[in-house]
């Protein structure tokens, strides 16, 4: 493609303009359709019967008082699934139905259609399960130690990764030394789980609605459970009401479809949000220990590190995050010597796989608990430690991958240093105790309030890693002025589907750019995940409309009669680059034609890692600085974030007022992980599986957030953009911790930071 | 069953027919009379999202007893602006950047409105804790605080509710 194609954007709703959302009036409307909004003529409701017990037998299963209920039509168990009996990510080794033991509480075991929730309630209670409890394996170490029997066939050990890099017998001057602890954070998306499935007539085949990251790594798993091919699974996304990582997985799916193909009838399963706590999967709870070496000027010689992350009884995606984890040990600074050990292991405690950061986030709450120790050791500041170790382009990581991105760290953390601090005083500045730690309830004297500062800069990886094409594929059409896009990507609330018309616009100079539905009658697009879609779906729909628009000059070139590539779409016209006085817009030059190309973006390839965890194992990676304000009443252990300011590595902002949304929203949730999200698990069980009891950040709870968004194009990027889902909510959660020792002088090591570990 | 009640909802008296008499205002709302703007995530008051107003206070829906509610005054996001049409927090909320996934948003149209009516010039502390009872897992809240006090601006300044 001719240099002279890539066009300026000139008119509103182009790259790089703040459009607003396709679907935001539908929204605020009350309008919108999520996967919970599909009533249907004749639909039974569906709902599952759960194990009460962390692990045990089964001993005797009987359904069949259910069936006396009046209203019930259908129960299944593991019996009823006519093909795989287990679905999973990565490995198969989760039942779609318990059938012998159960290995977490909530651990599906049956399920019934009936015409009325209440009486599926009815229905589930009469079922009868007669357990032999089994003694649960609860602690991680002992799945590693191997100090307990195997608690499935595949063993107790997901996955060891170890990192062996550079000279191992480098010793710093200065060592320090710390153990991390993190809590087991919940996605806590507000629409909870919910589908609606449509049998074909005669069970040939299935429809479903479903809300969901990822159409296709469903479609896969749903079609073997059911045994059916896999044209005849036909997967629509309904509206998503968030994931965050908490859709990777399947939950309901395959649940819904076999109760419709059972029944004959549509069948919609609801889940409320105790069953939404136990029926997907959590980030994982860790335990980590690291020792950093430096010189005695604060230079970075040596990371050593072992991680222990609680996958809890099924594999999903732990085994990757477990990667991340190891592979992001040493933070954004360059290390040359590594010696780091990782598991992530099989417990009875509840599953856990993708949360938004995946793996990252446990990483940096220890690198950057590191980095503050090796300031104090050498006597340097926060940002001066950083400052001199900051990694840049073309450095080694620790698994002997160079960094080819852009590396903006030094820059993201000057430019974060330069954001304004809070200039107000404890309380605000017309004292107002609604700003005080513990709000309204008058509870904190504000003459015993201290004030502290944090920081914490991260680096993520951006797509999937080890060696996995996740390509994404999408389709452009354009004819009489108007261009259609088609791809399965899974619009969750991130804005994909705003970027994916900008993209149109600019590169195809038209105004109406229409959105198919989002469904798999295209190839996959792979899931939402791994701040992946901006530059998997992104570059599909770029490369997709950029064949389209070749088609478009070859059409006007034939018209003029002159060599297609010296035109170029410029505004809304195709113009000749050579001859200017001649243009036709593209609306008159698409009339009754119709240019139609269906793209694959393909990332460059990655590798394994091998058994001393060298390898080029992952695609990209953006980067992130955060700096924290707090203000910690030491006698009741509580805390008011004052203050968040930021700068974001995101190569180019496709749509500035996206990108601030997902700063803010990622702040948001690494501020719940830091002083008050966490899944309270005890003997296996959720003790805190409510919205009363799990507490998400408020309104008043988040502060006034600064961010500075950094913009260095990536030339390794199909659009110079990065993803910024997933940074935001990474670094935050180590600087608010810092900013609290800082308050208090402690040695916080666990997050969230609960007041006794505060004032106790 | 057979039985029915009526509920004045959006200024129009709908009958509930062949109801259970547990079932919540928001499952009715929902399931019955096919008013599916009103989200539920919590069932339990914490979250928002199906705020509504009741004889012009707002409640969480999923907290209200359906058959208690008969004459009684129910406006739903379906009833806070004519139809299609969008009440000015409507618009701001589109326009700043405040929806992402929109699950949340009916219900804090609802209580945006609720406060403005209540206090039509909050300060960015009275925002934040009026509206603290719906939960908003995407945004952040930062946008939402920017529609909010442009809202309150622009009332301020002449602008009326329904643009």
């Amino acid at each position: 493609m001719a240099e002279s194609s890539v066009i300026s954007a000139t008119r509103e709703g182009r790259i790089g303009d703040s459009v607003i959302r396709p679907d935001g009036m539908e929204k605020v409307l009350g309008e919108f359709r999520f996967s919970s909004d599909l009533p249907m003529e004749g639909a039974l409701w569906g709902a599952t019967l759960r194990s009460v017990h962390p692990h045990a037998r089964i001993v005797r299963l009987d359904v069949s008082p259910a069936w006396k209920i009046p209203g019930v039509v259908s129960v299944i168990t593991a019996d009823d699934v006519p093909g795989r009996k287990t679905y999973g990510l990565i490995r198969s080794d989760q039942p779609v139905f318990a059938s012998d033991v159960v290995r977490y509480v909530g651990e599906p075991i049956a399920a019934v259609a009936a015409d009325h929730p209440e009486t599926c309630r009815k229905a589930l209670a009469a079922i009868i399960v007669e357990y032999e409890v089994l003694p649960p394996l609860v602690d991680a170490e002992r799945a590693i130690d191997g100090s307990h029997a195997p608690i499935h066939p595949d063993g107790n050990i997901f996955r060891h990764q170890r990192i062996v890099h550079g000279d191992q017998s480098v010793v710093g001057d200065v060592v320090v030394e710390g153990t991390y602890e993190m809590g087991m954070q919940d996605q806590a998306f507000l629409g909870l789980e919910a589908a609606l499935a449509i049998p074909d007539p005669g069970g040939a085949g299935v429809e479903l609605y479903v809300a969901t990251q990822a159409m296709h790594e469903d479609l896969h798993q749903i079609a073997q459970c059911l045994a059916l091919p896999e044209d005849k699974v036909r997967m629509i996304l309904a509206g998503v009401g968030g994931a965050f990582g908490g859709r990777e997985d399947l939950s309901l799916q395959v649940h819904t479809c076999l109760l419709a193909l059972r029944t004959g009838r549509p069948v919609r399963v609801h889940y409320g949000r105790e069953e939404s706590f136990v029926g997907h999967i959590h980030r994982h709870p860790a335990k980590m220990w690291m020792r950093h070496h430096a010189t005695r000027d604060g230079r970075l010689l040596r990371v050593e590190a072992r991680f222990v992350l609680d996958g809890g009884a099924y594999a999903s995606t732990s085994t990757a995050v477990l990667v991340n984890a190891v592979t992001h040990a040493q933070g954004p600074y360059r290390c040359d010597s590594a010696l780091v050990d990782g598991w992530t292991v099989r417990t009875n405690n509840p599953p856990c796989g993708a949360m938004r950061g995946f793996g990252v986030v446990q990483a940096c709450f220890a690198h950057e608990g590191q980095m503050d120790k090796l300031a104090a050791a050498c006597g340097l500041s926060p940002v001066e430690i950083r400052l001199r170790n900051v990694m840049r382009t073309g450095d080694r990581l620790i698994t002997g991958q160079v960094v080819e991105n852009v590396a903006p760290v030094e820059r993201l953390i000057r430019e974060t240093d330069a954001l304004p601090l809070p200039d107000e005083p404890i309380g605000g500045r017309d004292f107002d105790p609604m700003l005080l730690p513990g709000g309204a309830g008058l509870t904190a004297d504000p003459s015993h309030i201290r004030r502290g500062i944090g920081w914490g800069v991260a680096i993520k990886n951006m797509m999937y890693s080890e060696g996995f094409d996740d390509y994404a594929t999408a389709r452009c059409t354009l004819a009489d002025g108007v261009a259609t896009l088609k791809f399965a990507t899974a619009e969750v609330g991130q804005g994909f589907v705003t970027i994916a018309q900008q993209i149109a616009r600019t590169l195809l100079g038209v105004d109406e750019v229409r959105l198919d539905r989002i469904d798999t009658s295209i190839g996959s697009a792979g899931s939402t995940s791994a701040s992946r879609q901006t530059w998997m779906s992104g570059g599909a729909v770029d490369l997709a409309c950029r064949r389209v628009r070749e088609r478009l000059f070859e059409h006007v070139g034939r018209l003029w009669g002159v060599d297609p590539i010296r035109l170029a779409v410029e505004d809304i016209s195709v113009v000749d680059t050579t001859d200017r006085s001649r243009s036709i817009t593209v609306a008159e030059a698409s009339q009754g034609q119709h240019f139609e190309e269906t793209a694959e973006y393909h990332h460059p390839p990655t590798e394994p890692l091998d058994e001393n965890g060298q390898g080029d194992c992952h695609t990209a990676f953006a980067f992130v600085a955060h700096r924290a304000v707090v203000d910690v009443d030491p006698e009741l252990g509580l805390v008011k974030v004052v203050q968040i300011a930021t700068a974001q590595d995101v190569g180019v902002a496709l749509n500035p007022l996206s990108v601030v949304g997902q700063i803010e929203g990622g702040i948001a949730q690494g501020l719940g992980l830091a002083i008050m999200e966490e899944l309270v698990i005890q003997d296996g069980r959720i003790r805190n599986a409510s919205f009363t009891d799990y507490l998400l950040p408020t309104f008043l709870d988040m502060p006034p957030v600064l961010s500075t968004i950094i913009e260095e194009p990536d030339p390794r990027a199909p659009l110079g953009a990065k993803g910024v889902g997933e940074p935001p909510c990474i670094s935050v959660t180590p600087a608010i911790a810092a900013a609290i020792r800082d308050a208090i002088g402690k040695d916080l090591t666990r997050v969230p930071v609960r007041p006794q570990d505060i004032c106790l | 069953m057979g039985e029915f009640y009526s509920l004045t909802v959006n200024g129009r008296v709908r009958e509930v027919q062949d109801a259970q008499m547990g079932e919540s205002l928001l499952f009715v709302l929902r399931e019955r009379l096919g008013l599916l703007g009103t989200k539920g995530a919590c069932e339990q008051g914490e979250c928002g999202s199906c705020s509504v107003m009741l004889d012009g206070e707002l409640v969480c829906a999923c907290l209200v007893l359906a058959v208690a509610q008969s004459g009684r005054d129910i406006v739903t996001i379906e009833g806070i602006s004519p139809a299609g049409t969008a009440t000015d927090v409507q618009q701001a909320f589109v326009d700043a950047g405040a929806v992402q996934c929109g699950f949340c948003t009916p219900g804090l149209v609802m209580a945006a409105h609720a406060l403005l009516e209540r206090t039509p010039t909050p300060s960015e502390t009275e925002i934040r804790e009026e509206l603290s009872g719906n939960i908003c897992r995407c945004t952040g809240y930062g946008r939402l605080l920017q529609a909010v006090s442009e809202v309150a601006v622009r009332r301020s300044q002449g602008g009326t509710r329904n643009g």
